[in-house]
């Protein structure tokens, strides 16, 4: 019975962090081609879920072209902030870089709230939702797709980082803007790809998200709750990523199954500080060393 | 209209208000500051009050962001740990606000040098997430600890006395408002003109620099944690008894993120840009507020979209002010008096 309840707590576990992976690459995404933190992440993740309210519930279409539908309009989304918010500000301090992303964060919050409400929605799940027994513990259909979908989405990012060539040049630009420059990579459309990629992986997050809990504001909060994973995998890592939502995902799900108090809101949180006292750079993030 | 700086002798040139035309609108402000209450209503005195905390947090803030370059998202549990402080010395023990306040101020600023420890290790963007998750840690202790703060429970202080007089009233709470906010002006103005403030501006603009020629990097990094925190509890203490309720609503990362905006806006590294922006921040959903409710009979549905617009502008401005003018309010403030003080002969 024990190990029946282990599984379960792993499984679900493995399913939240497979989410909080797929926000965190969207941070990492934009962290590697420019230095920025994005805080406004966690409202790309809400406008995705709406985005994907709107087009299958409200206007009737067919699952599969509203989620096509979705990942098209976030990726619009993703150029238009890129364009008009954070290109005026390359070079600018961290500071501005920081406030300008909780600018929007605010921003966007609110266009969503004007235009959709505050109160949560019922989303009609297009995923199945049924159980199967594994290993002797039962879990959702849905918890699996999620791990799954994760899983291939992550090998794809990690295939475009390696081999084409956008993701050859984002590399590039992140380990030295001016010799990048130099090459003839245009840091511009580099930038713009990493945005509405960003918005793109928020939006399947997002639209995973709101099949499993479904369409309200505390989708804000998972943006918030990504950060313990970036730091921990690695500001500028996919792989970083993966293990650090899988870590965290099954460190709050245990800490929830077994103890009562409501630990797990901040488990998160004092690992992110452990990490950043101890390796500041993550596990797999690119280590910068410099001693003042 | 002058045409140059003619001082005779190092007092003059080192005083804090150097110009015969700074000194005539200090003068012009503290006149205004002492006739404002005789004039405004009471909700013009409450946004008054509201303004002057704001500012004396703001100033905190503005030391440790603007002056040191020590990014942090934590304003908000410092200002709780000040409310709280203040509030339950004097709920559990009977402390008068007097002593009260001081001491949250004192046990805030030993607070801050305990978030300060990693700034040792950490800096840019790593410490605003350090911070943040101190922040996170510090609302998780205010909720969950229940048998200190009461947990999610509102905690009631009750309305200071001084000399047997009840400050209950915005009226009266705004003398000692403004004397403390004036105070805490007058101290940070004169902290950078003292080795310290040259030691964290030097921090700020280049750390290793800093280091090289002397400045022990890491100890003032801690006093800048610390003397911010100081104001900041100060101003979560001056909330809790002005309030005389304190709940943790009121000091979630929403508050962190707005009073970075009010420094953003006003101006980084500046005073005076701690109190435009202060006010800005303070004013912006008021104004909001009163436009929607004079719209409410015209157009209804106004009242219920009002929440998202305040927060929509809130969000605009910030993006605005970072695109358009980096430097704020104060530059603003800066470019007016520069055009009046050589006008109308500009060239």
């Amino acid at each position: 019975m024990q190990g029946d309840v282990f599984l379960q707590l792993t499984v679900s576990g493995l399913s939240n962090g497979m989410v909080y992976a797929l926000v965190a690459v969207g941070f990492v995404v934009i962290f590697k081609a420019s230095d920025v933190i994005n805080f406004a992440q966690g409202e790309f993740l809400l406008f995705g879920a709406y985005l994907a309210f709107a087009f299958i519930a409200q206007f009737g279409l067919p699952w599969s072209l509203g989620v096509l539908a979705t990942l098209l309009s976030a990726a619009l989304i993703g150029l238009l902030v890129e364009r008009l918010v954070l290109r005026p500000l390359i070079g600018e301090p961290v500071i501005s870089m920081i406030m300008v992303t909780i600018g929007l964060s605010s921003l966007l919050r609110a266009i969503v709230n004007g235009i959709w409400g505050a109160r949560p929605r019922a989303f009609p799940n297009f995923m199945p939702s049924g159980e199967v027994e594994f290993l002797g513990a039962v879990v959702g259909i849905d918890r699996l797709l999620v791990i799954a979908i994760a899983g291939i989405l992550l090998a794809v990012l990690t295939l475009f980082f390696r081999h084409t060539r956008d993701g050859i040049a984002m590399r590039a630009i992140a380990d030295d803007q001016q010799a990048a420059l130099s090459m003839g990579i245009s840091i511009k459309r580099v930038l713009a790809v990493a945005w509405a990629m960003a918005a793109i992986t928020a939006a399947v997050a997002g639209i995973i998200l709101a099949n499993t809990v479904g369409v309200s504001h505390d989708i804000i909060f998972i943006g918030l709750r990504v950060f313990p994973v970036v730091i921990l995998g690695g500001l500028d890592s996919v792989p970083g990523a993966v293990v650090g939502g899988g870590v965290i995902g099954l460190l709050e799900s245990y800490t929830a199954g077994y103890t009562t108090s409501g630990l797990e809101l901040i488990v998160p949180y004092i690992v992110l500080i452990v990490v950043l006292m101890v390796r500041p750079y993550g596990l797999f993030g690119k280590e910068i060393i410099e001693r003042v | 209209m002058e045409s140059g700086i003619f001082f005779s002798d190092y007092r003059a040139d080192m005083a804090l208000r150097r110009m015969p035309l700074q000194k005539v609108r200090t003068g012009l402000l503290l006149v205004g500051l002492v006739v404002f209450p005789f004039l405004a209503s009471p909700y013009w005195l409450n946004l008054a009050n509201q303004i002057a905390i704001a500012t004396i947090g703001a100033i905190g803030l503005n030391i440790l962001v603007g002056y040191t370059g020590q990014i942090s998202l934590g304003q908000g549990a410092f200002m709780a740990i000040g409310a709280y402080g203040a509030g339950l010395l004097t709920v559990r023990f009977g402390v008068p606000f007097y002593v009260s306040i001081p001491v949250a101020a004192l046990i805030t600023a030993v607070a801050g040098l305990v978030v300060g420890l990693p700034s040792l290790r950490l800096k840019g963007l790593y410490l605003a997430v350090a911070t943040l998750a101190a922040q996170q840690i510090v609302e998780f202790v205010v909720t969950h600890w229940t048998g200190l703060t009461g947990g999610t429970e509102a905690l009631v202080v009750p309305a200071p006395e001084l000399f047997g007089a009840r400050l209950n009233t915005d009226g009266r709470f705004y003398w000692i408002l403004v004397v403390i906010a004036l105070a805490a002006a007058l101290f940070a103005a004169n902290l950078f003109r003292s080795r310290v403030g040259r030691a964290w501006v030097a921090i700020r603009d280049q750390d290793i620099a800093a280091s090289a020629i002397g400045v022990n990097v890491f100890g003032y990094k801690l006093l800048a944690f610390a003397t911010s925190s100081f104001l900041v509890g100060l101003s979560g203490a001056l909330l809790a008894h002005y309030r005389s309720i304190v709940t943790w609503e009121r000091f979630t990362i929403e508050v962190s993120i707005s009073y970075l905006a009010m420094i953003i806006i006003g101006g980084l590294g500046t005073i005076s840009g701690s109190f435009f922006g202060a006010t800005l921040i303070v004013l912006l959903p008021a104004m909001i507020n009163t436009v929607g409710r004079s719209l409410q009979d015209t157009a209804p549905w106004a009242a219920t979209v009002l929440p998202y617009v305040q927060q929509g502008v809130f969000g605009l401005v910030i993006i605005l002010f970072l695109v358009l003018e980096p430097e704020g309010l104060a530059r603003l403030w800066r470019n007016v008096k520069d055009y009046f003080r050589v006008w109308p002969f500009s060239y």
